[in-house]
């Protein structure tokens, strides 16, 4: 049930009590029940939007950031992601396997506070090697929906 | 000069709402709930090996009756959906459409005088391809209080001595009825005793809501005298491509093969290797794109009941057939003001058969929110009827 309901609301997480239920194929008491468990259990994390900020008028812009870092003794690389993680300009933070160590998401700040973070706080921090900053154009797709190109209606009004 | 017509295409009769369509035509900002075909487009994988074809250079002619690869699919994927068997070699034939299917079948089976039983509520293009192929349309008007479903006893009644052919459309355009396997078993009776045949049209096979499809076809003793047409418009949400294909006898599948080759040759080939594609890779595309429908279809359900608009539950294709009747007006006068009032456009359920007098054919092949704005206008159009009775 767990694995319907998250599915579910992974793709729609504003569907009524009602529906997730008759969907997952229990009764609703349950479905809230399962969700306030999952919730305080830290599987469900939060419930998001998908905005097009593109459509809003903003300056604002997304900053991915490649870092580099030397893992610690006995503690790795979770005591540095932590120390990344806990600024609140970033909006995610990822170990990744590869050329670099982790990445670093700064979800809409101003050119200059990027800029900032990336100066004075991260390429600064003990453990640092590197950094690289790569700013999004614009997006196509973001978690499973298309931002861009929708909408269009080419079907003819009326087909019998 | 000399007619240049004959008189059997003179007697065919145009659809009978072509004033209607003309007025949707013409206004552009109206909402339209009156699309037949699917609003997603098809999955980007098919797309994908569509262009890879082309691209490729296979722009030549298929086999007559269509690529080895698909018709292998076509046959695995009713065994495994629909545990139908059919040979591909002998009796598999890939149509232009199920479209095409229909109109071969019709050709195919029928002399001048051998009477066809056309169920309705249904499809427009039976009635005229039987026409056309010398077959009399025999009429049977289904029921609403039956949830527009076939009885046995309304087959009974309707079966002659010169019946040849029972046309069975589920899940069905327009009313959105489907046959469960119960349902459909009374039927297998009476088509076995008094030995008719049947063309099934299952476009909309994938588009079922309640339980899996059933397939007459699959009752002990119907496989020989049973056509099954299906394709990949509906559920595979490939219309533009013109594919389907159809499983039968083998005696009839060589008899229409005949017509094929000589009317068609094959059906376009970057459709073929585009389905082929969509077979093995898309079903669970195909699954979303029903579970998008069906909570499309329950919201409507929903909202119909806030509106108090009587309506039966439909658990197939994408359609709701609500009943107009309180409001004491044609279906086609109803649609009309409907699309000049609130700029909403339905099909009247006449298109579709005599006894769709007092019905609408709505498609929620729409948006959610396409469909939410549509209702709050057809809400206001029949509380001002109401309001005015």
């Amino acid at each position: 049930m767990r694995q319907k309901i998250l599915k579910l609301i992974e793709r729609n997480s504003r569907i009524d009590m009602k529906e997730l239920a008759e969907k997952a194929g229990v009764n609703e008491a349950a479905v809230v029940n399962e969700l306030a468990a999952m919730e305080s259990e830290g599987i469900i994390c939060g419930y998001h939007t998908i905005i097009d900020w593109d459509k809003v008028e903003n300056d604002e812009v997304t900053a991915l950031i490649e870092v580099r870092v030397t893992p610690q003794k006995e503690r790795g690389f979770d005591r540095l992601a932590k120390m990344i993680y806990q600024f609140p300009e970033v909006d995610s933070c990822s170990l990744i396997s590869g050329s670099f160590d982790f990445l670093v998401i700064l979800n809409r700040s101003s050119l200059r506070e990027a800029a900032t973070f990336v100066n004075e706080q991260l390429a600064v921090m003990d453990g640092v090697i590197s950094t690289a900053t790569h700013f999004v154009l614009k997006k196509y797709k973001d978690h499973g929906t298309i931002v861009h190109d929708r909408d269009r209606e080419e079907r003819m009004p009326v087909t019998l | 000069m000399r007619d240049p017509l004959s008189s059997k295409i003179k007697d065919v009769k145009p659809s009978g709402i072509r004033k209607f369509f003309d007025i949707v035509t013409e206004m552009k900002d109206a909402i339209s709930l009156g699309v037949g075909e699917p609003d997603f487009d098809t999955p980007w994988r098919i797309r994908q090996e569509g262009i890879k074809s082309i691209e490729k250079g296979r722009t030549f002619y298929t086999s007559n009756a269509g690529l080895k690869e698909l018709k292998i699919e076509i046959c695995k994927y009713l065994k495994d959906r629909y545990d139908l068997d059919y040979d591909y070699q002998t009796e598999t034939l890939i149509t232009v459409g199920g479209s095409e299917a229909i109109d071969i079948a019709f050709r195919a089976m029928l002399d001048e005088g051998d009477e066809v039983i056309i169920p309705q509520p249904s499809y427009v293009s039976y009635v005229p391809c039987c026409e056309l192929a010398d077959g009399t349309p025999v009429i049977i008007n289904l029921k609403n209080e039956n949830e527009f479903k076939l009885t046995a006893e309304e087959l009974e009644e309707a079966i002659t001595d010169k019946t040849k052919l029972l046309l069975l459309s589920f899940p069905n355009n327009p009313t959105g009825a489907i046959m469960t396997k119960e349902e459909l078993a009374p039927l297998v009776d009476v088509i076995i005793k008094h030995d008719i045949y049947v063309i099934s049209d299952e476009i909309y096979s994938e588009l079922s809501y309640k339980g899996k499809h059933c397939s007459i076809a699959s009752f002990p003793g119907m496989k020989e005298r049973t056509l099954v047409i299906n394709g990949f418009s509906k559920g595979f949400a490939m219309t533009g491509w013109r594919l389907g294909y159809v499983c039968g006898p083998k005696i009839i599948i060589e008899q229409m093969f005949k017509i094929h080759q000589y009317a068609i040759m094959c059906a376009p080939t970057n459709s073929q290797y585009a389905a082929t594609v969509g077979m093995r890779k898309c079903i669970g595309e195909v699954e979303q794109m029903r579970e998008s429908y069906d909570e499309r279809r329950r919201f409507l359900m929903k909202e119909f009941k806030r509106i108090g608009l009587s309506c039966f539950e439909p658990f197939g294709a994408f359609y709701v057939f609500p009943c107009i009747k309180e409001f004491g007006m044609s279906s086609e006068d109803f649609a009309t003001r409907l699309l000049q009032e609130e700029k909403v456009a339905v099909v009247p359920g006449t298109a579709f058969g005599e006894c769709g007098e007092g019905f609408l054919r709505i498609s929620y092949a729409y948006s959610i929110n396409d469909l939410r704005v549509a209702i709050g206008r057809l809400e206001n159009f029949i509380n001002k009827l109401r309001a005015q009775a």
